[in-house]
């Protein structure tokens, strides 16, 4: 089983991630999955009578083209290949504040220990850690800093307007 | 000097500690080399030829003396007695060890001061104007601006993690002393008719291996949404941006690839959603930050100090100093100087721990605690009393900082090259020597007048040589140090990348192409006024090239030496 993160606890999870293959990814008849973008467009009426399902999106997938569907699901995963290609922390921000999704956001891939903070900050609230990663030292990422700057889909006032809020 | 409040203060504190957690979990294997690499980046720490470097953030160039004395104890202490001053208004120190680091960030935060961000593929330390909130052509106290983006850019989760570094400069004054054209984003401030503040916003200048002027994306955009537009604009280039070949990753090539037209109307679709949001400034943030800042308390003087003209008059070695090294004050009085770090002999931007702490004696004394770092790798005492001047400039000469040559020749922007850097294909630190060597004669120096020579050690381009009157760039040929010359270049308003006139030189020869350039220009100036840049531009590269390279053979590669041109 994998180990992730969700509001900082390490928690038993059953989502299998379909890694993206080439034509259709086979979607096990049970169990919770998570498919490629492309296998959910091809299926999605399908799928949406299977449910349990979550979609993934890759680096280079604009989120916009689950915006329909966003309604529907359960899970958004974002694919990190390489924890410093950081597309997807723009995806999460925009899946959560440009398409109002109040599901689950799963970071999935890459997911280290040092990204976890800012990861947290940008609207991921589950976190597939790396099979290597040191689960202790994972749940300490999140207190490496006390305070941030910027409107962040966690605090959407910046600073500056809670300062003047005294909150 | 902006004083951190609590938060601020806390911040760079926690950054500390998550720092010496990874130096902790580095050392004790846990994490890889590969992912160690950019932690290690984003708090300035560099693998250098001989060991690692240290970059500390001077955000915007400014500096009070507590930080300076601070500076100069950490040369001392983990370092070789000096550090380097850069052209991102930072300082670089060559010899820390690891292990040192998380103690050297440590005492830094005691100074209200860190590394964070000035390196890795984020957005680093914000540059602006040596002579923001003084100079006479002021339009806003560009400091405000860049504080308000140093928080904003400072741990932004989203951009942490962009496709390669990002530079963002601020100019508030009409002349442009930051360089805005060649910065990932420019701002200029300009004033509407109606007196509203806002910025012209430039994309996608730079200079590195692929020299562009940026673009002009948006006219006026009213203060209020500076941080706003600046999110969509990274936004766009963090989703957008080139991730498959770093040489290709720069914000410019996007807008290149692009066109500026479309890139400007992405980032105005994009800001469509952002704008009017929870991140539009409001007046009590930027009345927050400004009473953060300290100011000197000017005394009412006369607009002409009475004894300094007798003293120009007495003196000529301190009237040339005065006409290079001292900028107008928009406060009676008052006049900001520019403390030389181009002395012969030493390498540009370079000062001692000596040094340091003597600056910082001089700044308390006659500049109310705090100096700047020019983008030029200068010093600038920015609030001296023209009745104080004389006394600064004999200081100034005691400790060897009072060359007076700002604007001229020997003033090079150089960067640290071969000798430090593992980056640079050739040395750049004794090219420059060379040059300052040969052109010591200051008679000689004032006449030939304004000129900007920038020497970068290889296509990184952290000398500046694309926008240097001359530029010399270090190339590798099978193994050789060879040197490429331009001219043409410029910063500010006028903004231009030079041209290369033909096929590189070797080492010994800089010198002498350097000489040909400058008799060229003598020869064909129409009048004293004319700078060297002027004539270029009249004339164009042909005449230089036949100085340089003789009639026959223009820079073709067929001449009677073996080398292609680079």
């Amino acid at each position: 089983m994998e180990k992730v993160i969700k509001a900082r606890r390490l928690v038993p999870d059953n989502w299998q991630l379909l890694e993206p293959a080439e034509g259709q990814a086979e979607v096990p008849a049970e169990g919770q999955v998570i498919v490629p973008l492309a296998t959910w467009k091809a299926q999605r009426e399908r799928l949406l009578a299977r449910g349990n399902v979550g979609v993934v999106l890759e680096p280079h997938e604009d989120p916009a083209e689950l915006a329909q569907d966003l309604g529907v699901l359960p899970l958004v995963a974002v694919n990190f290949p390489n924890f410093q290609d950081g597309r997807g922390y723009s995806t999460a921000r925009l899946l959560r504040e440009r398409y109002g999704y109040k599901g689950e956001v799963r970071a999935v891939g890459d997911v280290l220990r040092d990204e976890l903070f800012y990861l947290s900050r940008v609207g991921f609230d589950a976190f597939a850690l790396r099979a290597d990663q040191d689960v202790e030292e994972c749940l300490r990422a999140f207190d490496d800093f006390s305070e941030a700057y910027q409107a962040s889909v966690e605090r959407p006032l910046p600073l500056f307007r809670r300062r003047l809020l005294g909150v | 000097m902006y004083i951190y409040d609590e938060i601020d203060q806390r911040l760079v504190e926690e950054r500390v500690a998550q720092f010496r957690g990874q130096v902790r979990r580095y050392l004790e294997g846990k994490l890889s080399l590969e992912e160690f690499l950019p932690l290690r980046l984003q708090n300035g720490l560099y693998k250098q030829r001989h060991a690692y470097m240290l970059r500390v953030a001077i955000p915007y160039g400014l500096l009070n003396t507590r930080q300076l004395r601070k500076l100069a104890h950490i040369a001392r202490r983990y370092d070789k007695g000096y550090g380097h001053f850069s052209t991102r208004q930072n300082i670089q120190f060559n010899w820390p060890e690891l292990e040192d680091v998380p103690d050297i960030l440590a005492e830094l935060a005691t100074v209200q001061m860190h590394a964070i961000q000035t390196s890795g593929n984020c957005v680093r330390n914000v540059t602006t104007d040596q002579f923001a909130g003084v100079a006479p052509d002021e339009i806003v106290d560009s400091f405000v601006w860049c504080e308000l983006i140093r928080q904003w850019s400072t741990f932004n989760p989203e951009f942490a993690r962009l496709p390669r570094k990002f530079k963002i400069a601020v100019n508030g004054a009409k002349t442009d002393r930051a360089a805005v054209m060649v910065h990932d984003i420019g701002l200029h401030a300009v004033r509407a008719e109606d007196g509203t503040v806002g910025f012209r916003v430039i994309v996608g200048g730079g200079l590195g291996r692929t020299p562009i002027i940026g673009s002009v994306i948006r006219e006026f955009l009213p203060w209020q949404h500076l941080l706003t537009y600046l999110d969509a604009i990274l936004r766009v280039y963090n989703r957008y941006g080139r991730r498959d070949n770093k040489a290709k990753a720069r914000i410019k090539i996007l807008v290149r690839d692009r066109g500026p037209e479309n890139f400007a109307r992405e980032v105005e679709e994009e800001w469509a959603h952002l704008k009017d949001g929870p991140a539009t400034l409001i007046p009590e943030e930027i009345e927050r930050i400004e009473a953060r800042f300290t100011r000197p308390q000017y005394e009412k003087l006369p607009e002409r100090d009475p004894g300094l003209d007798a003293l120009l008059e007495r003196d000529k070695a301190f009237a040339a100093w005065y006409k290079r090294n001292v900028f107008g004050h928009k406060v009676p009085g008052y006049a900001a100087v520019t403390l030389s770090l181009k002395r012969t002999g030493v390498p540009p931007g370079d000062c001692t721990a000596e040094q340091m702490d003597a600056i910082a004696d001089m700044a308390d004394q006659y500049s109310y605690g705090e100096l700047r770092v020019t983008h030029e790798q200068n010093l600038v005492l920015a609030d001296v009393k023209q009745s104080d001047l004389y006394a600064v400039w004999q200081r100034a000469r005691e400790l060897g900082l009072a060359t007076p040559n700002i604007g001229l020749l020997t003033n090079i922007i150089c960067c640290p090259g071969g000798d430090f850097c593992s980056l640079a294909n050739a040395k750049s630190i004794p090219i420059a020597q060379a040059i300052q060597e040969r052109f010591d004669d200051l008679d000689y120096l004032y006449d030939i007048g304004e000129l900007d020579l920038n020497i970068s050690g290889c296509m990184n381009s952290c000398g500046h040589h694309h926008v240097g009157h001359i530029g010399i760039l270090g190339v590798d040929k099978q193994g050789e140090e060879w040197y490429q010359v331009s001219i043409g270049g410029s910063q500010g308003n006028d903004a231009a990348i030079g041209k290369i006139i033909g096929r590189s030189f070797a080492k010994e020869e800089v010198p002498d192409v350097i000489e040909k350039l400058i008799h060229c220009y003598l020869a064909h100036r129409e009048h004293e006024e004319e700078r060297f840049i002027d004539t270029v531009r009249r004339i164009g590269l042909e005449p230089f090239k036949e100085y340089v390279y003789g009639k026959s053979d223009q820079g073709t590669p067929a001449g009677a030496r073996q080398l292609a041109t680079a």
